[in-house]
Parts: structure tokens; sequence; C-alpha cells
């Protein structure tokens, strides 16, 4: 489904990511983990077509097209999600027409049917009991006045809402207590499935108790420095990072 | 080839003035007539302003000064019922008809609820001088605005409208119909007094329509006073023709515990100046003033507003929002003062601006005069193009570009638009927004 080669990239001439390799095959679910500044960010920004980072060498195929030549909007009526980790607060619009404006301008653009707001209340009340959550959100402003817990929810939601075929989730776990975390990763798991994927960026293992990842990686400098299963996970928050630098990047 | 005009001196004012007066409008009483007198001398003595002037640094009136206007007259059956509908808010709403300032009693429909009564200014100068009187004239002031002085030269006509103590009035809408006449430039001067007694309440729409094609000029003057525990919300919408000079005032003036809603929203004029000036003059007066501007080729519009806090415990919240698109250009000038004992004032105050071109233009000045120690005063500005980041999280939601900056520009809309409570006016205006954006897609 993804295909990351040797992928380099940087803000202002500073590379940050300095030759990453990565495959994502439907249905599963790769934890990215890493110190600060390890690049982890960058990379599920780059993901998003941010325009802030300018690729530098390297391809990423997203289900056979050519993603680093499509623009965000694109990407996203592609099938690709990223829940940001400082999603922003955008005033005067509600949740609820946020989202369906979002949904109907992804199926416009998939000559699908767009849906009316009766329609796609109906559907948003399904999700939302299928997630167990209320529909508190919905008629507030895009994440205007949110608690930070909330706007990572809010970020869920919308995941939940647009279907992607994958879901890259940007530290959706920093900054929230134990409850929360446990709430955000049940969620996520409910929408796993054998077509969709997930790339979950995290600095901590905790979240990988409740979304037992199909595979961990861990980034350094840029690099994926090493890789392996969900025991990787339980290493790092043992050993910490240090004794990464001592070894070589895989690659 | 544009021809170079000569500006018109003063003169052709007081000159018309000259006419106004021989021309019947003699007949007004002597009170009034003295008003008019010493308003068209202070008018004469001093002028128009000129950017030269603080208050006037970045509203040029010169090209208004361009035009020999000539007082615009009643309505002569150019403006047809049929006018009425179609510029008015909504069905449910009833309108009152001023026609170039003039009451028109055959287009214009009752007032509904118990004690409110509205009537043209010349009738109610006739009958009801006991109300009209103390107030007319005696809260807006000239110091700084010429046009002020000007628009009282020429008070002839206009409306009142009066909620009895203890009374309660339906929403009632002014609509102010600018009749147009080609080739000759008209200039009228409506004014507007509303009176709510103690304990009343009333929502009045000020809404300012032009038709026909033609240069004009409308110069209003509105007073509004809300006495003690009373409650008014007001609403003005300038959605002239967009080649329409506009220059008004609105003052205030509240006692205690009384509230004041008044949203003032922009679309038309060519060059428009609203000065907007709230006097809390009662402990625990409350005041919103919320603006919202939408404005595009070369569009100007200048807000001058003052919340002049005179007795302790008063609250004022005031909130302006404008885009700019095009070479428009939107001025706010934010004054709040805190006289002498005013304590536990509490008054806050945010402007901000949307730039949609490189070449639109926002300038915003708060000056806060503060003479009380206890008080909580905040301002905050903000102006520029729509930020990066949002458009990012959008796109990447599926939104284009495109449709993305419409979305954010009508969310920075709405935020002024959620604060009308009249659900129909509330439907008129986003109906309004939605047309004057909607130029690159769909919302």
């Amino acid at each position: 489904m993804l295909e990351i080669r040797n992928l380099h990239a940087g803000v202002d001439g500073v590379e940050i990511l300095n030759g990453v390799n990565l495959s994502v095959n439907a249905g599963e679910v790769h934890a990215i983990m890493g110190p600060n500044g390890s690049g982890k960010s960058t990379l599920a920004q780059v993901l998003a077509g941010h325009p802030t980072y300018e690729i530098t060498q390297g391809t990423v195929s997203f289900e056979g097209q050519d993603l680093l030549e499509m623009g965000p909007d694109e990407r996203a009526i592609a099938g690709l999600f990223l829940a940001f980790q400082y999603p922003v607060e955008i005033r005067g619009i509600t949740n609820g027409y946020f989202l369906q404006s979002a949904m109907n301008s992804i199926r416009k653009a998939r000559g699908q049917e767009e849906l009316d707001t009766l329609d796609f209340a109906e559907l948003l009340e399904e999700k939302l009991k299928e997630i167990g959550w209320d529909d508190s959100l919905i008629h507030r402003a895009v994440n205007e006045g949110f608690s930070g817990g909330e706007k990572k929810r809010n970020e869920i939601l919308q995941l939940a809402v647009l279907e992607p075929k994958l879901a890259v989730l940007d530290e959706t776990d920093s900054g929230l207590d134990i409850d929360a975390v446990r709430s955000v990763a049940e969620a996520v798991n409910r929408f796993r499935s054998d077509e969709r994927a997930f790339v979950v960026v995290t600095h901590y293992q905790r979240i990988l108790d409740y979304l037992t990842p199909d595979h961990v990686h861990v980034l350094s400098k840029g690099q994926v420095a090493k890789s392996g299963g969900k025991e990787l996970a339980l290493e790092l928050e043992a050993k910490g990072y240090d004794w990464l630098r001592e070894e070589a990047p895989v690659g | 080839m544009t021809k170079k005009r000569t500006p018109v001196a003063p003169d052709h004012y007081t000159q018309a003035f000259e006419q106004f007066v021989s021309n019947g409008a003699a007949q007004a009483p002597a009170w009034l007539r003295d008003t008019r007198a010493s308003a068209i001398q202070r008018f004469a003595d001093r002028g128009f302003p000129t950017t030269r002037q603080e208050e006037w640094r970045f509203t040029d009136v010169k090209p208004i000064l361009r035009h020999g206007f000539v007082m615009a007259s009643a309505n002569d059956g150019r403006v047809t019922a049929n006018d009425v509908r179609v510029h008015s808010i909504d069905p449910s709403i009833p309108s009152v008809v001023m026609v170039n300032g003039v009451f028109e009693p055959s287009l214009s429909e009752p007032a509904e609820g118990a004690g409110l009564s509205v009537m043209s200014l010349e009738q109610a100068v006739r009958e009801s001088e006991e109300l009209v009187r103390p107030h007319l004239m005696q809260h807006a002031q000239d110091a700084t605005n010429p046009f002020v002085s000007l628009n009282a030269a020429f008070l002839q006509d206009g409306v009142f409208l009066h909620v009895k103590p203890q009374g309660a009035g339906a929403p009632i809408q002014l609509l102010h119909v600018f009749a147009a006449d080609e080739g000759i430039p008209k200039v009228a001067h409506p004014r507007v007094l509303i009176l709510v007694e103690a304990g009343a309440s009333a929502t009045v729409v000020e809404h300012y329509v032009t038709v026909g094609a033609g240069t004009t000029w409308t110069n209003g003057v509105t007073e509004l006073v809300v006495r003690e525990n009373a409650r008014l919300d007001t609403y003005r919408i300038q959605d002239e023709s967009v080649d329409a000079y506009h220059t008004a005032s609105t003052w205030s003036w509240q006692e205690r515990d009384s509230r004041l809603s008044n949203l003032v929203f922009g679309f038309g004029g060519a060059i428009t100046r609203h000065d907007i000036v709230s006097e809390l003059d009662g402990e625990g007066a409350e005041s919103t003033l919320n603006g919202l501007s939408v404005l595009s080729g070369r569009q100007h519009v200048d807000y001058h507003t003052a919340l002049d806090h005179a007795k302790p415990h008063c609250s004022s919240w005031e909130y302006f929002n404008g885009v700019f698109d095009d070479r428009a250009r939107g001025v706010f000038n934010g004054r709040i003062k805190v006289r002498p004992g005013a304590q536990k004032t509490d008054a806050k105050q945010t402007n901000n601006n949307l730039l949609l071109s490189p070449l639109a233009r926002a300038d915003s000045q708060p000056q806060l005069e503060i003479y009380a120690d206890d008080v909580k005063c905040t301002h905050g500005a903000t102006l520029g193009p729509i930020d990066e980041a949002h458009l990012f999280y959008m796109q990447s939601r599926g939104l284009s570009r495109e449709h993305a900056k419409l979305l954010l520009t009508y969310g920075f809309a709405s935020e002024i638009l959620n604060g009308v409570t009249l659900e129909p006016l509330r439907d008129h205006l986003d109906r309004k927004v939605r047309g004057r954006l909607q130029g690159e897609g769909e919302l």
C-alpha cells in the first residue's frame, strides 16, 4: 500500500529525513518510535504533503500512485489520513459542517453522490455510536477551546467518518492521561481491518499496549535505525533510546 | 479619460442651506431652526475634514467633494412597493420606509407591540416635542465630525421610534431607500431617533439600500437612548450600491442597568465612514458592539468607534471582523474611554482583519484612555492573509485549497453572523455573505 524509498526531506536546507525506507501493507499496523528530533513527526507531515518540507531525494508510492506529486487534498481523496499532533483551531465553523464539507468533497472527487445534511447526520450518529462517544464536540467550532484530549478525540472522529485506507497518527497519545489513551486506542482498534493500514507515530510505548502493532520501527537521525516486532517496543521502554546510537542503521 | 474636478467648497452646502431654509423648512419650531442655523455655522467654520486631521488620517473624503451634490427630495413615486419587497429582509419583519431620508407612510407597515410607536420625525417634532426635544441632536456630537453638523443643518424629517415605559416592540425594520438620480449627484441626510423608556425593550434593524443608478451620498445620524433597565437590540446593514458614498454616525446613550446590542454590517459603499459612540452613563449598563465588513474592488470602510465608560460597573464588548479582497481597505479605530471614578469597568475589544488579496489593506488602531485604577480593559487586533496552517489542515481532509479558503473566510464572517439572534435576519445576512464570497466556488 505504502512504499517509502530512500526519502530525504528538510526545511530551509537542513535535512531532517536522511534516507527513510518503509513498506506498509494493507491490514498492518506499524509503530514508528524514536527520540525527540529523530524525524518522526516530519515523516508524518511529509506523507500528508505539508508545504513547509522540501523533498530532496527518494520516492513514496501509495496504492501505486506517486504520492509526492499529489497535493494534500489529493492525498486525502486517494485515502490517506493524518491525525495531527497539534490540530488547529478553526473559528466560526462547526465540527459537523466541516466534516460534512470534507466528506462531500472527497465523495465528489471519487464520483460518489454527496450526502445531504440529514443523511450525514445519520452517518455521524452511527459512527459516534460505534466508538461510544457522545455528540458534544459536533456543534462546537472546529477544535476551538477544545482540551488537548478533545482535540485528539476529534482527530479520531474525523478518521472514523472519512474512512481512509491509510491512517497516520502523529503522536495522538502525547499529552493524554492513560484513560484518554485507552479511549483513543480502542476507537482506532474498531477501525482496524484487512483493507486499512495504520502508521502510529509515538514517543511512548504505552499506547502500543492497546494497539498491538505488527511492526515497530525506530527512527534515529532521520533514518530507520531498527525494525522489529512488538517486542521491540518493550525493549525500547526498558532500555531507552541511547543504546541505538551504537548500532548501524538498517536499510 | 476622467475629468479632473475641483473639490466643491463648503459654500456649496451653505448656499444649499439658504435654499433649504426658504423652501418650507422654515415651518419648523424656533428651537429646531436655531439648532440648524448654529449647525450650518459650525460646518461653515470648519469645512470638510482632511487627512491632516488625526481622526481622518486614513479616510480621504476628497472623492465625495468632487461632486456638487443636490439634496434629494421625498419619494416622487419612483420607489414602489415592489422595491420595498425586494429589499426587505423578511416579510415577517414589518418595514418602515424612508425614501431619501423622508418618512414614506404609503410604503410603511404599522409597527407591532405594546407601547411601540413609530412616526415621522417631522410629525414627532410637532406632536411630541416633550419626548423628542430632550434627545434630538443632544447626544450626537460634531466636535471631530463636521458631517454630523451638516446632517443637523438639513434636519427636516426622519424617523422617531418610541417604546413606552415597560413596553415591548416586535422586531421592526427601518428601510432607508436612496432613490438615485442618473446624471445628478444626490445627497440625503437621514436621521433616526430611538427612545426606549425605562424597563422597555425593542429590536430594530436599520437597513440602507439604493434603488436606481447614479451618484449618491448618504449622510446619516442615528441617536439611541436606552433608559434605566431597558433593552435595545439594533442591527445596521449598509447594503447600498458599491458606488455609494456613506458617512454616518451612531450615538447611543445608556442609563443605569440598560442593555444595548448594536451589530453593524457593511457590504456596500465606495467610501464608508461610520462613527459609533456608545456612552455608558449609568451603573451596571452593558453594551455590545459587533461589526462585520465584507468588501472587494476598491471599496473603503472606516469605523471609528468609542465606548465611553462614564459610570462604574459597566461592561462593554466590542468585536469587529473585516474581510477585504482585491484593493479593498478597512480602517478600524477603537477607543475605550474610562472616566474618573468609573471603577470596575470591564471592557473588551477585538478587531480581526482578513486580507484575501496582496493589495487589500487594513489599519487597526486601538486607543485606550483610562482614568480609573480598578478596571479591566483588553484589546487585540490581527490582520493578514488566511493562515497556511489552517489551509493545510483543511486540505488534508480532502478540501481543495480554494474551497478551504472559502470555508475559512465564511467561518471568520460567521463569528459575527452567529451573534445575530433575530433568525430571519441571520438567514438574510448569511445569504448575503455567502453571495459575496462565493465567487470562487460553492459553500
